[in-house]
């Protein structure tokens, strides 16, 4: 398999993965589905300077073939905000955890907690 | 040499905020001295760049003197310089009025935030480089996550969550745009792409419309337009009032995004879909503001529709409809904050009723509140004294040349009706009725003058904006010509003649 169709389908799957849970309605996978997406697009961003091997980015004595330095530095870039983003994310939903006692993300307390027995009457 | 001063917006809130940390513990006053000093510096140094502004083309400056498509540059032009004045403005507004009612008191480094959240606008405006666009995006936002929970309450909290993660989202879709952006051109610097997306293979126009239609998602979502609005009324509603006012200016910043690079970028095919998502989004705002049941919510509400009123005009994208939407766009920023404001103001004078719209037993200052009411609900339903009728006549005005005229019209009239409804119920209930029970509080003391001095600085502005509107619709016309002159900037960011050879 080709060093592409690995990268493309890795960044698919976690985008794919991170939309899903972005979608749950509580904030414990809302968090790791955002942690998936910026790692889906770090990927992507790294990627966009096109795949080479076995070049380096900065000038080296005797080679000729260099990778665009470019997307590197915004990953970079990227990756502490995201970092900073998803600590800071972490840190409201526990605390809004604390605050409302639900970890619903639109703060609405369920209305029945599921009950054990109920395959039982079933 | 001299050019260095375009850095100043950004350096005098990032010191300023650096050193308000200092007087935390002790002398507060001097943190809050210092933040309302950087302000009143960044008007001034806002004024003094508007007058470079208004003399010729955009200037560049390239931060580290290197080359433009290389380096970073910041550009001032006509639009940046309008919006750093407004922001400054703005800025001092709000940073008095939670300095004089104690609300950065409510938690900790309320002045901090708050000049990061200056820096991270200014930065928007001036920069000309599409991910440091970004950059300043995530510190605007990284400052109004701190700004919005200010003051906490579980609430605030909820919302806060929400809008934190709504925001997370446009920031990953934001990126997906810059990197498709990059890999097509292989440039970030604004001028630099407009030149290379316009001599992209056939077979990449597809790809590029596609980034663009991601870029243009990405701002309506910070100006809160239709199928993107959910997380503004809740979020602007939890808010405290004041920073609500602050954050009137956030939705403006997606609306300049748009501005600055759709016509430069992409031309003005990208904008297809803008104008019934503003119309709905118009017809939406204004209809939830006559139907909200608390002060916030109305003026979170009305916010939305008279955004999308801008964008409206914006959407056109033809020169009077922009030249309209520019001097619609400092009006409809001033009117949702002195309405922010005046909300603060009545909450916290009222009693147990808070911010709901219910009519409560008299109180001291009644009269001046209700003068205020009265003046911002004129303001943003854009009834004739104040400068929203004349921005609404321009908007109408210019487009009777789209085919779409009779829609814009029949919704911009219709809510404008609908806000007027809305707000002139609501003030009736506020101020008129009276409740018969004896008044909990009647040994309050009357509220202070001083702490309602800002929502008059921004109403004197209005009225200023009204009373000056020959030179600031000529300032206008001028501006947003210069917004369709795309030569004219890439010429003054890359030098006249390199444009060719700026990447290898």
């Amino acid at each position: 398999m080709s060093m592409e169709f690995l990268v493309a389908s890795a960044i698919g799957m976690l985008t794919a993965a991170g939309i899903y849970l972005t979608l749950r309605g509580r904030t414990f996978p809302v968090v790791l589905g955002l942690t998936m997406l910026s790692y889906a697009i770090n990927l992507f961003l790294f990627a966009i300077g096109r795949l080479t091997r076995n070049s380096p980015p900065l000038y080296e004595k005797g080679l000729t073939s260099y990778t665009d330095p470019l997307p590197q530095a915004l990953v970079l870039t990227a990756i502490v905000i995201s970092f900073g983003m998803t600590a800071l994310a972490v840190v409201l939903s526990l605390r809004s955890f604390l605050e409302t006692g639900t970890d619903q993300v639109d703060g609405a307390v369920e209305a029945d907690p599921p009950r054990p027995d109920r395959e039982a009457q079933s | 040499m001299i050019e260095a001063l375009i850095a100043a917006p950004l350096l005098l809130p990032a010191f300023a905020g650096t050193a308000t940390l200092l007087f935390l513990r002790r002398r507060r006053w001097i943190g809050a001295a210092i933040s309302i000093g950087s302000a009143l510096g960044l008007i001034a140094v806002s004024i003094i760049l508007m007058g470079w502004a208004t003399a010729g083309e955009p200037t560049a400056y390239a931060l580290g003197d290197w080359p433009a498509p290389f380096g970073i540059v910041l550009v001032l032009d006509r639009l940046a310089a309008l919006m750093l004045l407004l922001t400054a403005l703005l800025g001092l507004a709000v940073s008095v009025h939670a300095t004089v009612t104690g609300l950065d008191r409510k938690g900790w480094h309320f002045h901090s935030l708050f000049q990061f959240e200056l820096l991270g606008l200014n930065g928007a405006f001036l920069t000309g480089d599409l991910f440091n666009l970004f950059v300043f995006f995530e510190v605007l936002l990284i400052a109004s996550y701190g700004l919005m929970l200010h003051g906490q309450g579980a609430r605030r909290l909820t919302a806060g969550v929400q809008y934190v993660i709504v925001n997370l989202i446009g920031s990953t879709l934001f990126l997906v745009a810059l990197g498709l952006l990059y890999g097509l051109t292989g440039t970030l610097n604004m001028a630099h792409m407009a030149g290379r997306v316009a001599m992209l293979p056939a077979g990449d126009q597809g790809l590029a419309q596609a980034a663009g239609l991601l870029l243009a998602a990405v701002f309506a979502l910070k100006a809160a337009l239709l199928p993107l609005h959910l997380w503004l009324p809740r979020t602007y509603a939890a808010a405290a009032p004041a920073v609500a006012a602050l954050f009137a200016i956030m939705t403006k910043v997606g609306a300049y995004a748009i501005m600055r690079t759709m016509p430069l970028i992409f031309g003005d095919a990208a904008g297809a879909f803008l104008l019934p998502a503003a119309l709905g989004t118009m017809l939406l705002g204004f209809v939830g503001l006559l139907a909200a049941r608390g002060l916030r919510e109305m003026a979170a509400f009305g916010l939305v529709g008279s955004t999308a009123m801008l964008l409206t005009a914006v959407a056109l994208f033809d020169g009077q409809a922009m030249a309209a939407a520019l001097y619609y766009l400092p009006h409809t920023t001033l009117s949702a904050a002195l309405l922010f404001l005046t909300v603060d103001l009545i909450i916290r004078w009222r009693g147990a009723e808070g911010a709901a719209i219910v009519p409560t037993p008299r109180y001291a200052g009644q009269g001046m509140l209700a003068f205020l009411f009265l003046a911002a609900a004129v303001a943003l339903s854009g009834l004739p004294p104040l400068s929203g009728f004349i921005g609404k006549l321009l908007i109408l005005r210019a487009t009777l040349a789209s085919p779409h005229v009779v829609a814009i019209w029949v919704v911009v009239l219709g809510t404008s009706l609908i806000a007027l409804i809305g707000l002139a119920r609501a003030g009736s209930r506020l101020f008129w009725k009276e409740d018969a029970t004896q008044p909990v509080n009647a040994d309050r003391p009357a509220p202070g003058r001083v702490e309602a001095l800002p929502a008059f600085f921004l109403l004197a502005l209005l009225a200023g904006l009204t009373i000056c509107s020959g030179p600031a619709t000529a300032y206008m016309e001028a501006t947003s010509a210069q917004i369709f002159d795309t030569g004219g900037y890439v010429r003054s960011v890359l030098g006249s003649g390199d444009e060719g050879k700026g990447g290898e």
